[in-house]
């Protein structure tokens, strides 16, 4: 098939003047598309753990206290993903073996180069948090459990026990320390992999400056609505009431970052589509032909427009808790997939577009190869088991009332 | 008279022996003259034999698009050198069709490798101009794929070429992204990238690329631009029209074209 389609060059001068060049000519070695699906999933991860990151930051660092009920669980939330945001990088690459190369011998040239070590830095910062964070509660669950449990929260706790006034206002500063340098990171962490993107010329749709800027703010929107989203459903499911307070404090943070990056994302698109320059028939043709469903039906109508209103909705009129509860769960849950939907449609859809500028390509996802969709579900699913695990150690909603 | 006997079978058969073994070793003595240490295919680039300063060789590669016909022996001899895996290609020829609207038509079965025998049947309208482009690594001087590797695996050597150490190339295919010609692919065996070398291996031991050297019409042309009698410094020194492709994209090739269309991307 793909062979016929380098091979066939059908004219599709018929669709309009602006589209003259294109002939549908793929270049041959543009036919397979070498990003796919884990490098959608590696910006989603990522973008997940900067969102949840940044509701910890609200309340840790400017004090936002509606928050607190999801404080500690959004951190735990970050890093349950951020220990899998390597992963798809690892089923990606063709000499996975060889990966340390990037760590040990980089070239200073190159943005992806940067990533173990911004990587490395986000992942000892957010543990320092969590661990600061936890350490009183750790000190006491290490006194009342038992056996093996026992040696591990000794060991966490690096086998300190002093959690007098004074060191808890001591952990307290470090914890405010630590999450104002986060934030810097976990903006450096996801920015930058825009920047990836952003800084391949070669590639019209992703040769923006606006491209870190959009990644960002949309890894908020993931992020936040995640969080939403596994605050409602774990504490449904644990018949546990929903502190509706904070879910307020959290649509609405989400609702502040969800208009920048739907904004943002737009500007992108009609800055194209008015300046009419260069690649402009080939960004047009991107859109209205192989992304037409993907993008404007799924991402803009679907997973923007629709949580637009229902956002506007629950910000004007006063709704009662459940229905505001069940609206805020159903937005989030629209904005997770948006969130991957615009992932797909930047690294897929940028890559359908040959560099001939006369033709696009086609992709079709595999179900069972190391990055085909089975691959895919697994790689989502291992960060849920660990947040499992973690809640074991690190208990989500210990003295919650306190 | 006396009647000669004929000559026995045997003798008859080593005699024509004889002669074909002399006829095929005059012949290889022709083609490849021997010294005192052996074979040595002769010398296609002047002066590369001799001491090889890396620093100071520079090369240029030049593709005359008005001499190509698209005949594919090029793909072919590219494929055979390295054994390119089906349907990847580090080089290629592309078939231009032009017609009166000004519509482009472009196509490349099989990345040329055939040879373009048949005139395309698809096209309703008027054709003006038809051609074809030889398309290869173009060894840019501010080369993307070098700048975004982010091991060092693709590197530029002094003497101007763009290659990649497949020993160290992780397989991230960051390069691919980054370059604008399209003329890298990840080998499905080695799992590494691969693209066109402008046959190094061969540069260093004085022969042209294969691609060049099986040429039929001269439409690919490569020298040292230290030799002022090659063709491609003379070329390069004269007063005709050399583009490069995608100049927008300031990579700086140092693979020029000759008689390239506006069209050619």
């Amino acid at each position: 098939m793909n062979t016929a389609l380098a091979s066939t060059a059908v004219g599709s001068g018929s669709i309009g003047s602006a589209t003259m060049l294109l002939s549908n000519y793929v270049f041959p070695n543009d036919l397979h598309v070498h990003w796919s699906m884990m490098i959608v999933l590696y910006p989603y991860i990522t973008g997940l753990v900067d969102g949840a990151f940044i509701i910890a930051a609200l309340y840790y660092l400017f004090g936002v206290k509606s928050l607190r009920p999801v404080a500690r669980f959004s951190l735990l939330f970050a890093l349950a993903f951020l220990c899998c945001a390597t992963l798809p990088l690892l089923l990606h690459l063709g000499r996975p073996e060889r990966n340390l190369n990037m760590l040990l011998t980089p070239s200073p040239s190159s943005a992806m180069a940067g990533f173990g070590y911004i990587y490395a830095v986000s992942m000892g910062v957010l543990v320092s948090i969590i661990f600061f964070v936890y350490r009183p509660l750790l000190v006491e669950l290490r006194s009342t459990s038992q056996g093996w449990l026992k040696v591990l929260y000794r060991i966490i706790t690096l086998d300190s026990i002093d959690v007098s006034e004074k060191a808890r206002k001591l952990d307290a500063k470090i914890i405010r320390f630590l999450v104002a340098v986060g934030i810097p990171v976990a903006a450096v962490l996801h920015g930058y992999v825009g920047f990836i993107f952003g800084g391949v010329k070669a590639n019209p749709t992703w040769s923006t400056p606006l491209m870190p800027v959009i990644f960002l703010f949309s890894a908020c929107v993931s992020g936040i609505s995640a969080v939403i989203l596994a605050y409602i459903v774990i504490r449904k499911l644990t018949d546990r009431p929903i502190d509706h307070g904070c879910i307020i404090t959290m649509v609405k943070t989400l609702t502040g970052f969800f208009i920048l990056a739907f904004s943002f994302e737009m500007l992108e698109v009609f800055s194209h589509s008015y300046l009419k320059s260069g690649y402009h028939h080939m960004v047009e043709g991107l859109l209205n032909g192989p992304l037409a469903s993907s993008f404007w039906f799924w991402q803009v109508k679907i997973g923007s427009v629709l949580p637009l209103l229902v956002l506007g909705i629950m910000g004007i009129f006063k709704l009662r808790s459940p229905l505001y509860n069940f609206l805020a769960a159903g937005v989030s849950g629209i904005l997770l997939v948006q969130v991957l939907i615009m992932r797909w449609n930047v690294v897929i859809g940028g890559q359908l577009m040959s560099k001939s500028a006369r033709g696009y390509t086609e992709f079709h996802p595999l179900w069972f190869d190391k990055e085909g969709i089975i691959a895919v579900i697994i790689v989502m699913a291992i960060p849920f088991a660990i947040l499992f695990v973690l809640g074991k150690i690190f208990p989500y909603w210990a003295h919650e009332n306190e | 008279m006396k009647r000669r006997d004929p000559l026995p079978d045997m003798q008859k058969r080593s005699f024509l022996k004889k002669v074909l073994n002399g006829t095929i070793a005059g012949a290889l003595y022709l083609v490849y003259p021997m010294n005192a240490s052996g074979f040595e295919w002769p010398e296609q680039i002047p002066g590369v034999r001799e001491a090889y300063d890396i620093h100071a060789q520079k090369f240029a590669f030049i593709v005359d698009i008005t001499r190509c016909i698209g005949c594919g022996s090029c793909c072919v001899a590219d494929k055979q050198e390295y054994n390119v895996p089906d349907g990847n290609y580090r080089t290629w020829v592309e078939r231009y069709v032009k017609g009166f609207s000004d519509q482009i038509y472009v196509d490349c079965p099989d990345g040329g490798l055939s040879g373009y025998q048949t005139p395309r049947s698809d096209i309703q309208e008027e054709i003006r101009d038809t051609f074809f482009v030889p398309k290869l690594c173009n060894m840019c001087k501010e080369a993307p794929c070098v700048q975004v590797c982010p091991v060092g695996a693709t590197f530029t050597t002094p003497d101007g070429f763009v290659l990649v150490d497949e020993k160290r190339c992780v397989g991230c295919a960051y390069c691919i992204q980054a370059c604008p010609y399209s003329v890298r692919f990840i080998h499905p065996k080695t799992r590494v990238v691969e693209k066109c070398t402008w046959c190094y291996h061969r540069i260093r031991k004085g022969l042209l690329p294969a691609c060049v050297d099986v040429c039929p019409t001269g439409a690919r042309k490569f020298g040292s631009l230290r030799d002022e009698t090659s063709e491609v410094y003379k070329i390069l020194k004269g007063p005709g029209v050399l583009t490069v492709l995608r100049k927008e994209m300031g990579t700086w090739p140092a693979l020029y074209y000759k008689g390239a269309r506006m069209e050619v991307i």
